[in-house]
């Protein structure tokens, strides 16, 4: 038998009940497109992550706080588990093959220039080298400097979308705006940098660090949290030497505050580490969302397996008129395979259609960034197919069973 | 193929089980039918007649006994094989039609070819032979025609013209004017006689003395068993070509 003569004739059975075999065709459509989708979206997020991480600066080791441990120390008064401005500082002086050390400490705070006012921005306490590790340029005015953190000067830099907010396309370099309540001299203003991860740089204000301990840290709590910092960030000179470096940080801590390296309440991790991290979260996403697309198929194929065995009880006179003129087991069981085949491939398709169409409104209405996978649309295709096989099986073989004679009588 | 028997059972026997009951069908059955024969089963219903006509058409397997067609035993084939045996030996001509009511007269007499397994054929071949079939019973103008558009007379010559199509040893028809009147009954029958005359095997089954009455050798069947074999001289409308013994 010629494979076009099957094909045709498995073509026949479908098309006598269209709408019907549209249906059994959903699940596998919804399916096909959840897989294509969902594979879109994360592929999407994770093309975004690691461009993010990109312009995060380069060869980065991010030093900060355990999780949980932060807790834990507080309770107990221990002072010395907190990461501080002197462990920053130890590291820049005793550690080598480093070329730049930068310290970070967040706050929220609401600024002010004359009757405009931005709240909850995000205050970063900082030290001099942050524009280099973090990889901003200098749009007019300056830094912060060293004589600004040892002196603890009422100075601000802004970043470019708050300069904008706060003083439009004038030159803020010289004006004075609030931080909260304290009256600040702004300095600099940042060149433009965008959203890198969850950070809006653009919207970010420095202060020197010192400022933040003195003016910014909540008196009840500025006894126990001293000098703390959030992140010490450490940009390494030479790629090679990262597993190093993290060793040397390691130890110097540890021995700093006192504890083991095992022990120590502080992680140490290059910007891998992180991409790792991130990434791992979207493959648990990826894994949550390919059971919801298996689960989709294999409802798909009991819905193809169901509508194959109404079909063959249906077209029973029909087989055993095939059956009469020649069909062999073979042909028969063949001809339904062939048409669940062609039902599952035909949502398969139609199923690519509509994740790929998804994908783009997803983008484009749900502002969203998805990436199509061409092994996607293939991975979605061929299980599509091993469906229909599978779930086809049982009713061709029920159909290629049929015995000629009853078949015949069938009414 | 110089000996002419066509078919050739022997002691062949069907015997069905109904729950915990053995029903006896065929109970020893032996007959020869010779190449170009008329042939003509009677009997009353449950007399097993049907039975016969399944195993003469290699629908069914005898439970004991032979059955050799064109010298081949098939009362051992399998199911496969048994496929292959109807598509190229034999033709149905059934009560009902049995056509694809979807399909034109010429897709339905189509589909023998399809199913064959001996050698490829064009599909311009394939529209020919079934053209010629259709024409060889006076439905060439009908060919895109659906079952549903048709007499009963009509439907029934497109079903001869698929028995036909594939050249088979063996044309078996089973009460094939069952379903039509009168006057489509003769004209099926004239066909049937047609075919003989050029030299084809035709068995029928019927309860009709009427169109035993076509047939040059008719075979009474009573409980299972042959109780009359009767070779009429002259099949009374039509002189025979076929070889007499």
């Amino acid at each position: 038998m010629k494979l076009s003569e099957v094909l045709r004739i498995a073509g026949e059975g479908i098309s006598r009940n269209k709408l019907r075999a549209l249906l059994t065709m959903l699940g596998v459509i919804i399916g096909v497109a959840a897989v294509i989708i969902m594979i879109a979206i994360s592929a999407g997020t994770e093309a975004t992550i690691s461009e993010n991480i990109k312009d995060l600066g380069t060869n980065l080791l991010f030093v900060t706080q355990s999780m949980g441990v932060q807790m834990v120390s507080r309770t107990a008064g221990m002072n010395a588990n907190f990461l501080t401005y002197d462990d920053a500082k130890a590291i820049g002086d005793s550690i080598s093959g480093i070329s730049g050390v930068v310290v970070e400490r967040d706050i929220m705070e609401l600024i002010k220039y004359g009757s405009t006012s931005v709240d909850s921005v995000s205050i970063v306490g900082t030290t001099p080298s942050y524009p280099q590790v973090r990889d901003i340029d200098q749009a007019s005015g300056r830094f912060i400097t060293q004589n600004d953190i040892e002196k603890t000067a009422k100075v601000v830099v802004l970043g470019y979308s708050t300069a904008q907010t706060l003083f439009g396309d004038a030159d803020p370099v010289g004006e004075k705006i609030y931080v909260g309540d304290v009256r600040l001299t702004v300095v600099g203003v940042m060149a433009k940098k965008g959203v890198v991860g969850n950070t809006d740089y653009d919207e970010r204000v420095y202060i020197p660090l010192t400022l933040v301990f003195e003016k910014f840290t909540f008196s009840p709590f500025a006894r126990v949290q001293g000098d703390q910092v959030g992140t010490i960030l450490i940009q390494v000179e030479d790629l090679d030497n990262m597993d190093k470096v993290i060793t040397q940080v390691q130890i110097l801590l540890a021995k700093r505050h006192e504890t083991t390296v095992d022990e120590l309440p502080f992680t140490v991790r290059t910007q891998e580490d992180i991409i790792a991290t991130q990434e791992s979260t979207t493959a648990a996403f990826r894994d949550l969302l390919a059971w919801v697309a298996a689960v989709s198929l294999v409802v798909g194929g009991i819905g193809i397996m169901n509508i194959m065995l109404v079909s063959v009880t249906e077209r029973t006179r029909e087989i055993g008129i095939r059956q009469a003129t020649g069909a062999t087991p073979g042909d028969i069981r063949g001809q339904f395979l062939t048409e669940a085949l062609l039902l599952s491939l035909t949502g398969g398709l139609l199923g690519v259609i509509a994740g790929v169409g998804g994908s783009w409104l997803f983008s484009r209405i749900g502002d969203m960034r998805t990436v199509v996978l061409p092994n996607s649309i293939l991975l979605a295709f061929v299980s599509a197919a091993i469906v229909g096989i599978f779930f086809g099986f049982y009713p061709a073989n029920k159909a290629a069973q049929l015995d000629p004679i009853e078949a015949l009588r069938h009414e | 193929m110089s000996d002419p028997t066509l078919i050739e059972i022997d002691q062949v026997t069907k015997i069905y089980l109904m729950g915990h009951v053995q029903v006896t069908a065929l109970d020893g059955i032996s007959m020869r039918v010779i190449t170009g024969e008329f042939l003509a089963i009677m009997g009353p219903s449950g007399s097993g007649k049907s039975t016969l006509m399944n195993i003469l058409g290699c629908l069914d397997r005898p439970t004991s006994g032979t059955y050799l067609l064109a010298g081949e035993d098939v009362s051992r084939m399998s199911r496969e094989q048994l496929a292959r045996i109807r598509n190229q030996k034999i033709g149905f001509i059934f009560q009902s039609y049995n056509l694809l009511t979807q399909a034109s007269a010429l897709q339905n007499v189509l589909m023998p070819i399809v199913y064959r397994r001996n050698g490829h054929i064009s599909t311009k071949d394939r529209i020919e032979m079934a053209h010629n079939a259709l024409s060889s019973v006076g439905l060439v103008d009908r060919e895109q025609h659906k079952p549903t558009e048709m007499s009963g007379g009509q439907q029934q010559r497109v079903a001869i013209a698929r028995a036909l199509v594939n050249s088979p040893a063996l044309i078996l028809a089973d009460e094939p004017t069952g379903n039509l009147d009168s006057h489509s009954g003769l004209e099926i029958m004239e066909i049937l006689q047609k075919l003989h005359s050029q030299g084809r095997t035709v068995v029928m089954i019927t309860h009709d003395a009427r169109n035993a009455e076509f047939a040059e050798r008719v075979i009474h069947l009573q409980d299972g068993k042959i109780s009359e074999d009767n070779h009429l001289a002259t099949a009374p409308a039509h002189a025979t070509t076929g070889g007499l013994t």
